[in-house]
Formats: structure tokens, sequence, C-alpha cells
């Protein structure tokens, strides 16, 4: 097996038994996006400088047995809207092309602490809007599954890294299925944790009621030493939870026997490919097979959830991008004769289209006269959302549901067609409405695509799912499959 | 007049906090420019807003001061509109839910009660620099995100006296509660009164012009006085008011239109995801109560009933929470409190101006001043002494009684070294001395100022008289 296409705890036991070094993984790794990136896409900017410097000190902790955490030593993807200091954070956005932060994302900092080695900027939508990673500024990301197809979005940069062996791990950052999305398409495992589990401070906001960083890894092991790692409370984001965080790992290898499955008819309608449900109830079947006991549960607000999250999503992402005025930072447009005149032209040749629609979106639903009828309403039905999962998690422990509708879409074939990609959301939009914990768990393949399951969890339960996603994982194999990168 | 006045006001009051509202930046005036900020005042991407508990406390005990209904779940909402001295191009604000509402201010001696609408908190922006000459601007955001703290009162003032008193009043009971400074020329202080007239009786309001850029108390009466002036004579020439906001212009004393209500902003407030909603529990609230002090007015209550003082005195004494402290602690030892009053209106407050100096900042105590009253009293020193031992304590701290000593203050009263001195005086002045026989009341004057004048004006004063009368 190639160095470059193991998981984290497999590399951390090889440095543990001595078996390897910070520098053979690093080189690995390096290596692999030497051969594939240009194929792959997958990165804004690579950061060798800083990896090489954290390859030092990681080396240093294992020699001297000292201070080595679970990812001392191992690479990580950085998705390109958090704050890493001294690096670009683009957001893939001409506005930031050059925009340096000056201070480090709390989940940077918390991670850099850990030992683990930045090797680079992971390409995404646009300020996160989008699903394909089509709306970046800068460069298509391809599947690495099958290169004519999208990696999905808005993480599609961290996923394709994932899939394509660059990177062992990376992070996202999911506003509506931005994580669990990407995974499910590339074939990997996503997990948007409960909002307020992880720190947004140094995530560039798109929508901050519904954004949560999360990881992105290749099985679910990995995902939980992430979370281990990422969880926490934070002084710097006053939405962050200030309550004890588990071990991510304890509950992987136990039996799932009783938990209760809620199967959400409206996740589960004809919107869907049938391949996709076919998988799903196979998956459930498996489930139903060590134990768990698995109900079908109507859910009738979800339906909304769609035009609900369209509408806060966008009136909060037209308010945050407008900091993007060409005044501090950025990109500021040249030949204004004044001062309106240059936010004009600074955001009309900073900002790309998808983002400039979001905008006017959601400046309309705020505007005064309009904001009863769409803001205040869909805040309404967001309540009337969350009271749904409440209700269904009386019920139940879990809920299943497929992650995507389709399997990765070719490059090109709806970024003319918005709504058809707002669809492709439309199965993970509700965790987020609802701040619920959500993952994606790879389920199969049709003609040679991934598919994803997704598990949502009730709040703060990240580890029933990742013990779901574990005793399913380990009666598959489907996580152990690499894409060949050919074409 | 023919038209009924209808005013409302609007204060902006900068908290008195060490750090910002959101950050942890400082909030010293006058520092470099850009010298006071950090990622998050500066609304960099990614960055977070996190409360200033201090903010929050401040504005409880405001709304209690103004006998507000302190709002027990208060939310945060974001104004949105561009300007560069606003980075984050929204700024956090309160809509729905302020955490004060519906209170009152009593002023005119409680003759006139201004209701309170809402009190809100929210940041401050930063601030443009113009350059003469110049075709830019630059921006200094070292004000940017400061906590600041709006007080919106219903329509109730109906005079430019009342605008004042409004003011006059509510700055004071900033500074007594320890909220604000109150300074009005460093912008800490900024009212923006909104002016209107209607006819007497009349249900409708008038179209309203709002005032800015009003730097003084002075500026307030000026500024309302102007407004309603210039509006009944174009109502008078049966004229229409435009809704407008006009700057007061201190030099021509008038005020310029600065924007018409066209160009009125649409700020699509909604709820700021990034900060929780604020929770006032029993606990917090009653801590907040407890903490209240003596409010101006009722102080100068106190001082009326408790201390006799005439109303003149008791509102001087008041005006400053420095000041009826000392007040209180003099009388406590003093109790002829007219003359502690006296004192305190006369010298105490000659010296704070010429010097500009706090009291804290004196050296003055509450022990000294007593000490002096009781060595005048005791007929130790007279007045004209006790005056100079007074300054002497104010600008060193010296003990009254060390300085007495030292400069040979004391009165002298003592009848045998009076008498001697008195005799010669009556020998040198005979001529004088025999008038004052005749009935010349008026020789006795100049008879005691010879003494005065032997004694280097040391001799006690009520005791060289009776003397004096005794050898005659
Ligand atoms: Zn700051």
């Amino acid at each position: 097996m190639n160095i470059y296409d193991m998981t984290l705890h497999q590399l951390w036991k090889m440095l543990h038994e001595g078996d390897i070094t910070v520098q053979e993984i690093y080189g690995s790794f390096a290596g692999r996006i030497e051969e594939v990136e240009s194929k792959v896409g997958a990165f804004v900017n690579l950061t060798p400088d800083i990896a090489e410097l954290q390859v030092h000190k990681a080396a240093d902790r294992w020699s001297e047995g000292r201070g080595v955490t679970p990812l001392t030593g191992l690479p990580l993807a950085i998705k390109d809207n958090m704050s890493l200091v001294g690096v670009p954070n683009t957001c893939s956005s001409k506005m930031l092309e050059n925009y340096i932060p000056p201070y480090n994302a709390t989940v940077v900092e918390k991670l850099a602490e850990d030992g683990a080695l930045f090797i680079g900027k992971t390409n995404l939508d646009e300020f996160a809007m989008g699903s394909s990673t089509e709306t970046s500024a800068f460069k298509l990301t391809r599947n690495p599954w099958n290169l004519g197809h999208v990696p999905g979005g808005s993480s599609g940069g961290s996923a394709a890294a994932v899939a394509a062996g660059e990177s062992p791990a990376a992070l996202g950052s999911d506003t509506g299925g931005s994580i669990r999305q990407p995974a499910s398409f590339c074939g990997v495992v996503g997990m948007k944790p409960t909002y307020g589990r992880v720190s947004r401070y140094g995530l560039v906001a798109f929508a901050g009621s519904l954004d949560q960083i999360g990881p992105i890894t290749r099985d679910v092991y990995d995902c939980a030493i992430m979370m281990n790692a990422l969880s926490g409370h934070d002084a710097c984001d006053s939405t962050s939870a200030d309550i004890p965080v588990p071990d991510h790992t304890t509950g992987l290898g136990q039996d799932i026997r009783g938990l209760r499955i809620g199967l959400p008819g409206e996740l589960f309608n004809e919107g869907i490919d049938a391949s996709i449900r076919e998988a799903i109830y196979t998956a459930v079947d498996l489930l139903t097979g060590m134990g768990a006991e698995c109900v079908e549960i109507s859910m009738p607000h979800l339906e909304y959830s769609m035009p609900v999250y369209y509408i806060l999503a966008t009136a909060e992402a037209g308010s945050n991008m407008a900091r993007y005025d060409g005044v501090q930072y950025g990109y500021r447009a040249s030949g204004a004769k004044d001062i309106l005149d240059m936010y004009i032209r600074t955001r009309s040749e900073g900002l790309g289209t998808e983002v400039k629609r979001r905008i006017v979106l959601g400046t309309y639903v705020l505007s005064s006269g309009y904001y009863d009828a769409f803001y205040l309403k869909a805040q309404k039905v967001r309540t009337l959302i969350k009271a749904d999962f409440d209700r269904a998690f009386t019920r139940v422990d879990l809920l299943v549901s497929p992650v995507t509708p389709t399997t990765a879409f070719k490059a090109g074939k709806r970024a003319d067609d918005p709504l058809q990609m707002y669809l492709s959301d439309i199965c993970t939009i509700p965790a987020n409405l609802a701040g619920l914990p959500a993952m994606s768990v790879p389920c199969g393949f049709d003609n040679g695509l991934p598919m994803g399951m997704q598990i949502i969890g009730k709040p703060f339960d990240e580890t029933t799912m990742l013990r779901v996603a574990y005793a399913y994982e380990q009666s598959t194999d489907w996580h152990k499959r690499r894409a060949v990168l050919a074409g | 007049m023919k038209y009924e006045v209808v005013i409302g006001m609007e204060i902006h009051a900068q908290l008195l906090t060490k750090s910002k509202l959101f950050c942890g930046c400082s909030t010293e005036f006058g520092a470099e420019p850009n010298s006071q900020c950090c990622p998050i005042c500066l609304g960099f991407p990614g960055s977070l807003p996190v409360m200033n508990r201090k903010a929050v406390d401040h504005i409880i005990t405001t709304a209690l001061a103004l006998n507000c209904t302190v709002a027990r779940e208060s939310i945060f909402a974001r104004k949105n509109y561009f300007y560069p001295d606003l980075p984050k191009a929204y700024q956090i604000s309160q809509d729905d839910q302020p955490l004060g509402e519906r209170g009152y201010l009593d002023i005119m001696d409680g003759s006139r009660r201004i209701k309170i609408r809402r009190i809100h908190l929210e940041e401050d922006a930063g601030k443009l620099v113009h350059i003469e000459g110049e075709p830019f601007s630059l921006v200094d955001y070292n004000r940017g995100g400061a906590s600041l703290m709006e007080i919106v009162t219903e329509p109730d003032i109906r005079s430019a006296e009342e605008a004042a008193a409004y003011i006059t009043e509510l700055r004071s009971i900033l500074r007594y509660i320890g909220v604000c400074d109150g300074n009005m020329e460093e912008g800490s202080l900024r009212c923006e009164p909104n002016i209107s007239l209607r006819l007497h009786g009349a249900k409708e309001f008038g179209v309203k012009a709002e005032l800015k850029n009003i730097n003084s108390i002075r500026a307030v009466q000026r500024g309302v006085a102007y407004e309603i002036e210039r509006q009944s004579q174009i109502l008078d020439e049966g004229g229409t008011v435009i809704q407008e906001t006009r700057r007061w212009d201190e030099a021509s004393g008038t005020t310029i239109s600065m924007r018409s209500k066209e160009e009125a902003h649409d700020y699509r407030y909604f709820s700021e995801a990034d900060l929780v909603r604020v929770v006032v529990d029993d606990a917090w609230l009653n801590r907040m109560a407890a903490a209240l002090p003596e409010l101006p007015q009722a102080r100068r209550e106190r001082f009326i009933a408790a201390y006799g003082l005439p109303a003149y005195d008791a509102g001087v004494l008041t005006e400053s929470k420095e000041i009826g402290d000392f007040f209180d602690k003099v009388a406590a030892i003093s109790h002829d409190y007219k003359v502690v009053s006296n004192w305190i209106m006369g010298e105490l407050m000659r010296l704070l101006n010429e010097t500009g100096q706090s009291l804290e900042q004196s050296h003055m105590t509450p022990e000294v001043l007593a000490e002096i009253i009781a060595l005048v009293d005791k007929g130790t020193i007279n007045l004209k002494s006790a005056k100079e031992v007074f300054e002497e304590s104010f600008h060193t701290g010296k003990t009254p009684s060390k300085i007495v000593a030292d400069r040979g203050m004391a009165q002298i009263s003592d009848e045998a070294a009076l008498s001697g001195i008195i005799e010669g005086v009556i020998a040198a002045n005979s001529k004088v001395a025999e008038d004052f026989r005749a009935g010349k009341e008026a020789a006795l004057g100049f008879l005691v100022g010879q003494v005065m004048k032997e004694t280097r004006g040391q001799a006690n004063p009520a005791m060289v008289n009776k003397l004096l009368r005794e050898k005659l």
C-alpha cells in the first residue's frame, strides 16, 4: 500500500512503531501532489514552507517522545476560507486573491498545536457559495473518480484532495451540505458537527447561523480523531458551546443493537435517483441485521427546507459580503471617481456571478416591505423544521437518508442552472437549519461514481453517529477503495 | 406663539469601558490613528464579536436610573449600510428587544416628565479624516467598535429650555452612575434633537428636522431655539417644512441642511447570528440595582430636607457626584451646613475651576475643610486667614493646624496681649478716641483697623471691638 493511500490512524501507528518517519510521510504526500495535482486541481495554494517547518518540529516531538498527539506529523489540507497566518485566504475569490490574514483561525491554531502538517489550502466555490466548486474564481477541481465530473462543493478541493491521495484528511466548512455533499461525491467521510461544537473563529462567514467547520477523512475512525482535535468551547466564538467534549473514538467498535434509526420519507422522494435510494435501503438492511431498529417516519416541514435555506442563508450572506468594499483589504478597482463608484466597480469586478446572485437575493428578502413575507416567515418555518427534528428524536436516536439526489454530475452541466445546482443540497440542508450533527459515509458506487449515506444525530451526540457509521463501514469495504486517476 | 413645539431627543453616549464592545482593544481617547484596532474591530474576514459584559452592565444601570424596564432577554441586530468608517458595512446594534424600554426622566424640579422610549447598546463607527486639498480621505478606526449607548425619548420636550434641561439632567445622571464622561466637545456625549411644530390642539405631528453637530448644552438650547424660529417663520409664511437633517453651525448661530429624507437608507435590520442573546437574570439585575448610587434629583431633595440648604445650594452641590459626596462627608463632621456649602460653592469650586483639576486630583479632603471650619469657629483664625489656609491645603495637602502654626496665623484672642496693644493704639490716637467718646461711632472702626494693623491681621476682631469699647 502506498503511504499516501493510508489513513491518519494507520500512519500514526507506523510512526508510533518506528516504521516510518514524519519526513517520509510528508515526502510521500508531496510526491503524490506533484504527480496528480495538475489533473485534480484541489489546491489554491500549496504551503511547503510552512509544512517543512512543521515536519521538523513534529519529527522532534516524535523522537523526543514529548507532546505527541494523534495528529503529530500528519498532513492536513485546509479549505481556503479559514485563516492561516501568512498565507492568502482567498475564499477562491478574486476579491481576496491577495488578502493575507494576520491571525489564525481557532481550528488552525488547535491543529498546529497538535503538530499537524499544513500542506496547502484547498479550492472551493467562491465564498463557499456553490455545490460543485465551479464558482471558484481560480480553477476547476475535478472528481478523482472521474475527472470529467465535479467533486461537489463547496468543499470540493478538500474532498478531492483526500480522495486523490493528496492529503489523508482535510478541513471543510458546511453551510447547507458543503462538507457532506462533496464527501459523498468523492467517496470519503465528511462530518458537519453540531452547530457550536467547533469554533467558527477565523472561518470566513457565508451564513453565520448555519456555518460549521468539520473534517473530511478516508474513514470513520479518522473522522473521530479529527473531531477530538477540532471540538471544544472557544471564548472567541460566542456561539461555540461551553460543554464538555467526549472522546469521539470511544463508541467505535461498540455494537449498535437496539439503536433506533428513523428514515424520513421526505428525504427519499422521487427526486432522488433510484440507485441511490436502493443503496441506502441496502445499507439500512445491513444496520437492521446488526440489531438496529429502523422505522420510517415523516417530517412534514422538511419540504420547505430549500426555500427557507435560500432566504436565510442569502440574507446573512448579503450582509457578510458587504465588507468587501475595497476600503481596507482585498481587491480595489482602479479609476473610481468617488466612493460610491469605488464600491460599485470593486464589487462588480471582484465578485463572481453566483456570489452576486446571492447578494441580490439576500438584499431583497431583507428589504423594507419584503422582510415579513420572506425573512421573518422563513425564520418561523425554520423553527417548525427544528420542531420536526425534536419530535423525531423522541422516537429515534438517529436519522438516515441519502446525502445527494444524484452522484457527481458532469462539470459544466449545471453551472448555468442555479435551481438544479441548489437541488443537489436538498437532503443536507435540513441538518444545517436545525443545527444538528450530520455526516456522509460511503455506501456504494453507481457507474464508477461514489454514493453516500447521510446520518443525522441529536445535538452534540456525534459519538452515537460515529458509532453507527463505524459499524456500517466495518461491514463494508467502500472506504478501502481508492480512486484511480485516469483520463 | 401659535405653535406647539414637539421635540424628541436621541442621545449617543460612549460608555466608560476599558475595552471596546466586541474585542479587547483600548478605548483611550487621542491615541495615534489606527493604533487601537484588531482583526475583530476592523471586521477582517472570519473574525467574530464577543460581548463586553461591562458594557451591558452600564446599559442596565442606565436603564434602572431612567426608570426603564430592563429586558430579561435582549437580542442584537445588524444595521446594514456602506460607509468607509464602518469596516463590516454593518453596525451591530439593537432593533427589537433593546436592553431598556419605557422609562422617564423628570426635569425642571420635577415639573416636567420626559418619557424614555428605549435604551440600547451598539458599536461606534470609526472617523473619516479629510485633508485640505487632497482628493482622498483617511480613516481612523480607533473609535470603531467602541461601546455606544443610544437613549431615545418620546416626543415630550416642548421648548429649547426643556431640551437643555433634559440634556443637563441626563448628563449629570450618566456621570453619577459612572457610565459616560459626558464630554460633549470630544463627542463622548452626542445629542440629536428632532424638532417639529404644530398648531396647538392639532393631533398630527408636524414635519420634523433633525439636528446634528451639537457640541455643548448651550448649543442644544441655541440650536433648538433657532430651529423653532426657522420653522415657525416658514409656517407663518404658509410654507411647508421639509423633513431633513440639519447641521448646527456654532459660528453663524444657524442650522444648515445636510440631507433630505429622500436619501434615507433602508438599513435592512436583521438578527446578528454571531452573538447569543443577552439574558439578564434576577441575580444580575439585583446586583446592578444594589450598586446604583443616589441620583441627582433624590440627592437635591435630601440636601434641602436634611441639611436645610437653599434649593440653589442643593442644585449646585449635587451637579457632580464628586462634590455631593464631598459635601456629605464634610457635613458629617461640621454641622453648620450652610457654612460648609459656602466653602464648597465658593473657595473649593473657584480653585477647581482655576486649576482645572478634579477634586480627586487636588489635595483637598473633607477632613481638611472640616478642620478649617472648626478653626474659624473656635476663633483660632479669622475668615481671611482661613481662605489662605484652604488654598495652601488644596495645593499641598498640608494640614490646616500645621499651616497655621508654620505661618504664625493664630488669632490673638488673649485678652492680656490685646489689652496692651489696644492701650497703645488709644494713646497714639487720642484725638480719634475723643471723637468716639463724643458719640462719633465711626471712629471705632478706625481704631479697630489700627489694632488689626499692629497685629498684622491676627487679632480676633470681635474681641478687639469688645476691649476697645471697654477701655474707651
Ligand atoms: Zn479591536
